[in-house]
């Protein structure tokens, strides 16, 4: 068969040889594939046909097992750990309602003001018009407060992401056997799809904020420990070496010579970390997390589309303008 | 007559920066730094390539039999204070692997470091660290430095990780960027220089440590041809006033013949020849390292007591002199040379000068005694040496540096030299 499929592609090119003989290993390949997929299709035909009940339903479901046993985890921590997740839970509770209050507090012009000057300072002039006409918008729209929820979640959920996410990165660089280890962890971490993440803030903290900040710093770490680790591992080698042979002892030679170096792209994951933070924020509404996300969900569920539209609108603007000037922030810093 | 030349003294010798010639040869026992042959293999279990039966094996053979790659094989060598050690090879010869071996970069497989007597090679962590610290200090080609860090913190780093205080690590730090031509430029960032002026701010970096031996690698490659150049002659009038060990790496051996005081030449791992420029260019102990001599004109490397001749007439009591005109005619020559008691030169007397002699008191030569005829040392360079030809009539006194008279450079000589290496 081989032989035919070579002879043809042959006949068919018409070229060198070297040529030929590679599309011949091209077809011969393909050739190996169409056969594999051809019998799996003839198996499944005959089981179909003969009715191999063995083949066509599983023999035995585990499925109920496994559930039993997650629950009961679930449960112990729960039971066990009561204590320790009151007290995330009431801490984290006081943090975001003060922060919340607060950001409401600031009169919207305030705010505006100050988005304004962030944005022409850090990025341009014209990010800076941008988005204070996008708060404007917001603001015109009555969702002045909900954004400001959104922006106090994400707040909290940042810092935290970052205050564990920027030292894992950094253990991440100074150990082979760490990175090896995290790379799978965050592999799956970042395949998942996003409202997995909802599950264990449910189940620890029950419905609201709290399990939305909890998703939310879940769903936003991977990327600032993945870029920290590759910021510190991509720093020149040769500076790296000098830095050595002039005596640096490890912890030295990383915060005089491999963070420095490396905060442009440990800023572009902070970037990335906000990005998927607000992202998450929203999708936290389904467990009870308020903010622009809830405003989305409510009016959906009523078929309001106006309102959804709207409102799905202004996360919008706020992730360009939060995008804009964190971008404008990384860029500057890695031109100096 | 030119100017330098016309008061009859030296000409610049050997001994000044950046010539070679002035080769250092200490005693034993006062080396600053003595290695011990040293083994650098690298592969799974090194060891291997150092047992018996596989020592006289060849580099490629070891690394098809035992899949080990040997990047120093048995490397001795010492260097003292004030000299300029020379290591040059080719990509791949293990240089840059060796002057790493020498601060521990990379880790020996087997070998001893001897350092004012300690062999580095058995510190701890902490101990090298301080070595490192304060004993030895290095430069890299691609410089290596901080780019968040001002040319000022760059310079002062070494002392800011050693724990000096920062009124102190920038005094220090500033001396050594004025001493590299840097004053000026201290807030500067590394993007804004030249490569001439980083590789600067890099070894005003390391003379901040103030180190004994100061490792260069390749300091000066990437740099254009012009900027090397000018950067060789600093390093040499630098090294003239610091006196320190500098182990030179270079693939250039025209670089080696102008910087270093000794050579060692590497190839696949081994020292092939180690000696003075002169040795090398003169004696190639292999066709491979003629071949990379050369480029090298020799007239860079061959000095004057390669030429040194006896002259037909020395004059040892000169004022008590009455038949010279016999004396010169019976040793055919048309010139003497005046000593006094203790050999040391005192002029020349040519021989139409002499007729100048009727109606004076026996033995009074002064008159006719040339004392600003042109000398030269014995080190002096053939090239420099040219240049006392231009106005000389007579063969030129070769003196030492207590101005002991040691013989003449005939001029057919330097030519014939000269002529024969163009």
């Amino acid at each position: 068969m081989g032989i035919k499929f070579r002879k043809i592609a042959n006949l068919i090119t018409g070229k060198g040889a070297t040529r030929a003989s590679e599309n011949a290993e091209r077809i011969r390949k393909m050739a190996i594939i169409a056969a594999v997929i051809g019998i799996a299709l003839l198996a499944s035909f005959l089981v179909h046909k003969y009715g191999v009940t063995g083949a066509l339903k599983y023999p035995t479901n585990l499925g109920p097992e496994l559930t039993g046993l997650l629950d009961g985890g679930f449960q112990w921590i729960l039971v066990n750990g009561e204590w320790f997740f009151d007290a995330i839970s009431d801490n984290l509770k006081i943090a975001l309602g003060k922060l919340r209050d607060f950001l409401v507090w600031i009169p919207w012009p305030v705010v505006v003001a100050l988005i304004f000057l962030l944005g022409w300072r850090i990025a341009s002039f014209a990010v800076g018009i941008a988005s204070a006409l996008g708060m404007v918008a917001i603001g015109l729209v009555n969702l002045w407060e909900p954004a400001m929820v959104t922006v106090a979640i994400m707040m909290v959920s940042v810092s935290i992401a970052i205050a564990f996410g920027i030292p894992m990165g950094i253990l991440a660089a100074s150990s082979n056997s760490v990175e090896k280890l995290l790379r799978p962890v965050l592999d799956g971490m970042q395949t998942m799809p996003s409202f997995v993440y909802l599950i264990p803030g449910i189940m620890l903290f029950g419905l609201g904020n709290v399990a939305a900040i909890l998703a939310t710093v879940l769903y936003a770490l991977p990327p600032c420990i993945r870029l920290t680790n590759l910021g510190i591992r991509q720093v020149d080698p040769s500076v790296v070496e000098a830095g050595r042979s002039f005596g640096s002892s490890p912890f030295q030679l990383l915060y005089k010579v491999q963070i420095p170096m490396a905060v442009p792209t440990i800023m572009a994951g902070v970037n990335q970390t906000v990005m998927m933070a607000l992202a998450m924020a929203t999708i936290a509404a389904m467990v009870g997390a308020g903010g622009l996300g809830i405003e989305v969900l409510r009016s959906m569920g009523q078929l309001e589309e106006g309102e959804a539209f709207v409102a799905g609108t202004a996360i919008v603007i706020m992730a360009i303008i939060i995008d804009r000037i964190s971008q404008g922030y990384v860029l500057s810093r890695s031109d100096s | 007559m030119r100017p330098g030349f016309e008061t009859g003294h030296e000409l610049p010798s050997a001994g000044s920066p950046g010539e070679p010639g002035a080769a250092v040869t200490p005693q034993n026992g006062e080396y600053t730094i003595s290695v011990r042959s040293l083994w650098k293999v690298f592969g799974k279990n090194p060891e291997r390539a150092l047992e018996a039966q596989n020592l006289q094996k060849s580099k490629t053979k070891i690394q098809q039999e035992l899949n080990l790659v040997v990047a120093l094989k048995d490397v001795t060598f010492e260097a003292t204070t004030g000299e300029t050690f020379v290591v040059m090879g080719l990509s791949g010869s293990g240089k840059s692997t060796l002057v790493r071996c020498l601060i521990r970069l990379i880790e020996a497989t087997s070998g001893d470091i001897l350092v004012d007597g300690e062999n580095i090679i058995d510190y701890d962590s902490n101990q090298l660290r301080n070595f490192r610290r304060s004993k030895v200090a290095m430069v890299f080609q691609n410089f290596g430095l901080l780019p968040h860090k001002n040319v000022l913190d760059n310079a002062a780093y070494g002392l800011e990780v050693r724990g000096v205080g920062k009124e102190q690590r920038y005094e220090v730090a500033s001396e050594m960027l004025a001493k590299v031509g840097l004053t000026g430029w201290e807030g500067s960032y590394q993007r804004e220089l030249s490569g001439g002026m980083q590789q600067r701010v890099g070894l005003a970096r390391a003379l901040a440590l103030d180190p004994e031996i100061l490792l260069m690698d390749e300091p000066f490659s990437g740099l254009d041809p012009l900027i090397r150049r000018q950067m060789r002659g600093e390093l040499a009038s630098l090294q003239e006033e610091i006196q320190k060990t500098i182990i030179f790496i270079t693939h250039d051996l025209d670089e080696a013949v102008t910087v270093g005081d000794r050579i060692a030449i590497m190839k696949d791992g081994e020292i092939i020849q180690l000696g003075s420029p002169q040795d090398i260019i003169m004696n190639p102990v292999d066709d491979f390292v003629k071949e990379f001599t050369q480029g090298i004109p020799k007239t860079k490397v061959i000095n004057v007591a390669s030429i040194i001749s006896e002259p037909e007439l020395i004059i040892a009591d000169w004022r008590r002199i009455e038949d010279l005109v016999a004396q010169m005619d019976r040793a055919g020559t048309e010139y003497a040379i005046c000593v006094d008691t203790d050999n040391k030169y005192i002029g020349v007397i040519p021989k139409q000068k002499v007729t100048l002699l009727a109606g004076r008191p026996a033995g009074d030569l002064t008159d006719i005694l040339h004392t600003d005829v042109a000398t030269v040392h014995p080190e002096t360079l053939l090239e420099q040496a040219l240049a006392a030809l231009v106005d000389a009539t007579i063969p030129i006194p070769v003196v030492d540096g207590s101005n002991c008279f040691l013989g003449v450079a005939a001029q057919r000589d330097i030519l014939m030299v000269i002529a024969a290496n163009l």
